[in-house]
């Protein structure tokens, strides 16, 4: 590769977003210029991106197609690059980004901005995931706070004012301390680098707890955790179907991309020490947001909190700090991107029939809508978490590495697996099954050619990872390697330090 | 002759501040003899000569460090570089009000002169360099601003804050004066070398110690910061905007140069003993900032103690009292300036059938009546709270990497906190702009409030690209102020 190609993936949306700002007009024709131009963009985006597996050598555990140069004098550098851990979540974000498009196609307020907001967006979650520095990463991790607070605000729901504030103060919160620990990071280690900084250094534990505690700060809001999630049900109620598709897809990632990229490699002392407590948060999320998740009335609630509870499973499965663990921490992630995603879009279409996403309102949706009565099955079973569904897999390995080391955790977020069955199953059967009872319903036109474009593709990758994960397993297996070795040091040294105690 | 004159009075180093002396009095003699238009013409005049200037401070700035006035004048890195900033907010300032005050039938010619001669004021303070040039650069600059901030006269608003600004700026000078009587009085000496003499190697005494928190009173009083605040909404409401864009923008940078050079020099050594008071106001700036600004309605008092929290900010960088601070501060000073300078042009183009608003509600729904004012005007509320990728968030990043590395955990993590109370207020009147439903259109920009207003959002965005060079220039100048010289 003797061109940039990651920074070329990360800055196309850009590029469509100019093209957009630069057409003039506010008729019919500028707005479906900027919805052609937008859906363009990502598919060209999605396109060059695959160029990036095609270059990467999955054998080797560091980083690739890394791009550096100046920026900041001495303080930080503009280096990109992306390992086995970031790759997946990169194509995860080019992958729905056409998606997310499409299903917008409905939106007639403000259709340029929309566009450009969203393309914005884009560029700075790949940008998330390929940043090696963490100025660069810093950067590129808080200005989606912009773009995203704009979408929720200018054209979510009722409460949209509420809730995009909520979103952005939560979240800025949870950053600025991160921010404090990056600048302390760097007097200590006198680099931003993150390949240099993931080499082992040596944080004084004591001050590690501190760094990890702030990290934690920011990604467990992100992610979002017990008991800092109450941003995500307001944020997705009130976003637009495709603003919550990619709060649910990637935004959410980025927690656990943080975790698995900052806390466990550079951390391993404090992320060893803080382990129960992450366990004990992570299972409080599954079974507390799983009861939540049952008395909701609203569907795209229903499926937020459902949201946090797999989240649950995923800091679970990093923090168990096994092999397992982790492979189903990743799973679980780009597993829930596809699954939450689809979801979402689910809801959208019946929202986009009756504007209320009241489940009440609904009922035996099947005798009208059979083929959105089965996609939404599919995607119910996935979230289940059912054998042959991508949300299987994850889960599954997210238990078996957590019980390696607390038996007790993994049972009670295995009980968490039973009430997602309990929640899941419930709407679903509200929603669809049944007899048609309401007559305002007995109008509704199955799914559209448009959203069967938006849908299907989740449903073949949905049953393509359930039934043959290798592709991401493969992916991941090297970087989770170097990562794990990091960490066993830092067991061992622990383990030695018992073992003189004793 | 002119040369031989200059080395006579051993003024070659002065030589910008000179040549605006005397362009002042030529503007003040034009403005008195021209009969027609007279303001417009010496507003010109008045722009061009802030131009010169600023080309020769540059081109001054070549010949390396130098002293005028038997020393009691510096010209170094650092002085060049917060002149510029100055001088370019002073211009800034000026060619806003350029169409702007004759539409409040304000065509006093002496406004262009006292904003010369506020400017001459600051430069004299930038390159202070001895306790009685500092005081004297202060009162030129003060004595022109009390001036301007009444020059409304027939609005009471402003003859308010004209009042008040003097009023409690006199008390102001006057604690400064005091302090300085009791530093020269314990060391000997209104040399700033001299004092940094006496004062290194043994304990300071008590007086010395009273003497500087006096001297710091009176400096906070003219960065405002809390809690010598109390002026800054009066005026900032008070005052007509393009005035008010001047007092937030090219005041505030001498202030702030006058602050680090004296605590930086002749103080360097007790920077254990001042550090607790920058600290603290720091401290109390950021917040009450932050707090106070939630319930304002009106967007000139809201930018008012905006730019109080701002001032905090930029003290965060000089209380680590190290090479890395005052980088900090000339960075942060300068996106400060040109960032206020884009928000008041975007606050003046508030204009509706002829009359100016400044309600935060007026702004409703501007991004559907103006869009590209109203993107402005977000991202400059980006900026202002520190938010990535925008300009302002490195302005915060480098005074808080000061403070982590002087170790001020508290300040630094303090003030982070105070930033996201203050991307409350920011955050609130984005809602206003894209949430709400739009109000009745703006009439349209001024060309001056366009160029500025979108020159300032440019600079916001792509702040990120052309940082390298602006951290180079301020990393000479924290160097060339760093003790050594002294």
């Amino acid at each position: 590769m003797n061109w940039p190609l990651l920074s070329v993936v990360t800055f196309l949306p850009l590029v469509g977003a100019l093209a957009i700002l630069l057409a003039r007009g506010n008729d019919e024709a500028a707005a479906r210029y900027a919805r052609y131009a937008a859906l363009w963009t990502t598919i060209v985006t999605f396109f060059v991106s695959l160029l990036i597996p095609a270059n990467f050598v999955f054998a080797e555990p560091g980083f690739q197609l890394v791009e550096s140069h100046g920026w900041l004098g001495g303080l930080a550098g503009y280096k990109m690059g992306v390992d086995g851990i970031s790759m997946p979540l990169v194509m995860l974000t080019t992958f729905l980004m056409p998606i997310c498009i499409l299903a917008s196609w409905k939106v007639d307020k403000r259709v340029r901005e929309y566009m450009i907001a969203f393309l914005v967006l884009e560029t700075l979650m790949i940008g998330v995931f390929c940043a090696l520095d963490l100025v660069l990463f810093y950067v590129f991790f808080e200005a989606g706070l912009i773009p995203m607070f704009l979408i929720i605000g200018v054209w979510g729901g009722q409460r949209r004012v509420y809730a995009s504030f909520k979103f952005f103060l939560y979240t800025l919160l949870g950053s600025v301390l991160m921010l404090m620990a990056i600048i302390a990071m760097y007097w200590h280690a006198g680099t931003t680098d993150i390949a240099a900084l993931l080499k082992p250094h040596d944080f004084p534990v004591a001050a590690q707890k501190w760094l990890w505690l702030a990290f934690f700060a920011s990604f467990a809001v992100k992610m979002p955790m017990w008991p800092v999630h109450t941003w995500l049900p307001d944020a997705h109620v009130q976003a637009p179907t495709a603003g919550s598709v990619i709060l649910a897809g990637v935004l959410l990632k980025m927690g656990g991309y943080g975790f698995l990229r900052f806390s466990l490699p550079m951390f391993p002392d404090a992320s060893l020490y803080f382990q129960n407590f992450v366990y004990v948060l992570s299972v409080v999320a599954i079974v507390y947001t799983s009861l939540v998740a049952l008395m909701q009335e609203d569907m795209k609630k229903l499926i937020a909190y459902s949201s946090v509870a797999h989240m649950g499973f995923v800091t679970m499965g990093i923090f168990s700090m096994t092999r397992q663990g982790i492979d189903g921490a990743m799973f679980q992630m780009i597993s829930h991107g596809l699954v939450s995603g689809a979801l979402f879009l689910c809801v959208g279409v019946v929202y986009d029939r009756m504007h209320t996403r009241e489940i009440k309102a609904y009922g035996g949706l099947v005798n009208r809508m059979p083929l959105y009565a089965a996609i939404f099955m599919l995607f119910t079973m996935a979230n289940v978490g059912l054998p042959g569904t991508s949300g299987f897999v994850g889960e599954f390995l997210a238990l078996l590495g957590t019980f390696q080391n607390n038996t007790w955790a993994a049972l009670f977020a295995t009980l968490g697996v039973v009430l997602s069955a309990a929640y899941a199953l419930w709407l679903y059967r509200r929603v669809v099954l049944g007899e048609m009872e309401k007559k305002e319903l007995a109008w509704m036109p199955d799914v559209t050619p448009r959203e069967l474009a938006c849908l299907a593709p989740l449903v073949v990758l949905t049953i393509l990872f359930g039934v043959y994960p290798a592709p991401i397993l493969d992916t991941i297996a090297a970087s989770v390697e170097g990562l794990l070795k990091s960490v066993q040091v830092a067991q061992a040294t622990a383990d030695n330090l018992m073992l003189t105690m004793k | 002759m002119f040369q031989s004159l200059l080395q006579t009075i051993d003024g070659q180093a002065a030589r910008p501040e000179i040549l605006l002396a005397l362009w002042t009095l030529a503007a003040l003699m034009i403005g008195v003899f021209v009969k027609r238009d007279s303001y417009k013409i010496v507003t010109g005049f008045a722009a061009v000569g802030l131009i010169i200037a600023a080309v020769m401070v540059a081109w001054n700035s070549e010949a390396g460090d130098q002293v005028a006035f038997g020393g009691g004048f510096v010209v170094d890195t650092f002085a060049s570089v917060m002149k510029i900033l100055a001088l370019l907010g002073s211009l800034g300032a000026l060619v806003l009000s350029y169409r702007f005050l004759p539409r409040l039938k304000m065509t006093a010619f002496e406004y262009p002169v006292l904003v010369l001669l506020a400017s001459l004021g600051m430069m004299l303070m930038i390159s202070a360099n001895d306790l009685i040039s500092l005081y004297m650069g202060l009162e030129l600059q003060s004595l022109a601003l009390y001036v301007v901030a009444a020059m409304n006269r027939d609005d009471a608003k402003s003859s308010e804050a004209g009042l008040k600004y003097f009023v409690l700026g006199a008390l102001s000078s006057g604690m400064l004066l005091y302090g300085a009587s009791l530093v020269y009085g314990f060391t000997g000496s209104t040399q700033f070398s001299t004092i940094a003499t006496a004062l290194t190697g043994h304990e300071a005494g008590l007086g010395i110690i009273f003497g500087l928190v006096f001297i710091m009173a009176g400096l906070a009083f003219k960065v405002s910061a809390v809690p010598f605040h109390m002026w800054t909404p009066d005026v900032y409401e008070g005052a007509p905007t393009p005035v008010t864009a001047f007092f937030a923008a090219a005041p505030k940078i001498a202030a702030m140069a006058l602050f680090v050079r004296v605590l930086m020099g002749p103080f360097a050594g007790l920077v254990d003993d001042w550090r607790q008071i920058i600290v603290f106001i720091s401290i109390a700036s950021m917040v009450l900032g932050a707090f106070a600004a939630i319930g304002q309605t009106n967007i000139k008092r809201l930018l008012a103690y905006s730019s109080i929290s701002h001032m905090g900010y930029a003290l965060v960088g000089l209380a680590s009292g190290s090479e890395q601070g005052v980088q900090g501060v000339v960075i942060y000073m300068l996106i400060y300036m040109v960032t206020t300078l884009g928000i008041f042009a975007c606050v003046m183009a508030m204009r509706r059938d002829g009359t100016q608003v400044e309600n935060i509600s007026d702004l409703a729904g501007l991004s559907r009546t103006n869009g590209g004012l109203a993107f402005v005007m977000a991202m400059l509320m980006f900026s202002l709270a520190g938010i990535p990728p925008l300009a302002g968030f490195f302005g915060k990043l480098f005074v808080f990497l000061a403070a982590v590395k002087a170790g001020l955990w508290l300040l630094a993590i303090v003030g982070v906190l105070a930033s996201v109370v203050g991307a409350y207020y920011y955050l609130r009147i984005v809602k206003t702009i894209y949430f709400d439903e739009p109000a009745k259109a703006f009439s349209p920009m001024d060309g001056a409030e366009r160029v500025i207003a979108y020159g300032a959002g440019a600079f916001a965005l792509v702040f990120l690209l052309i940082a390298q060079p602006l951290l180079n220039v301020a990393t000479a100048a924290a160097q060339s102020i760093m003790p050594g010289l002294y």
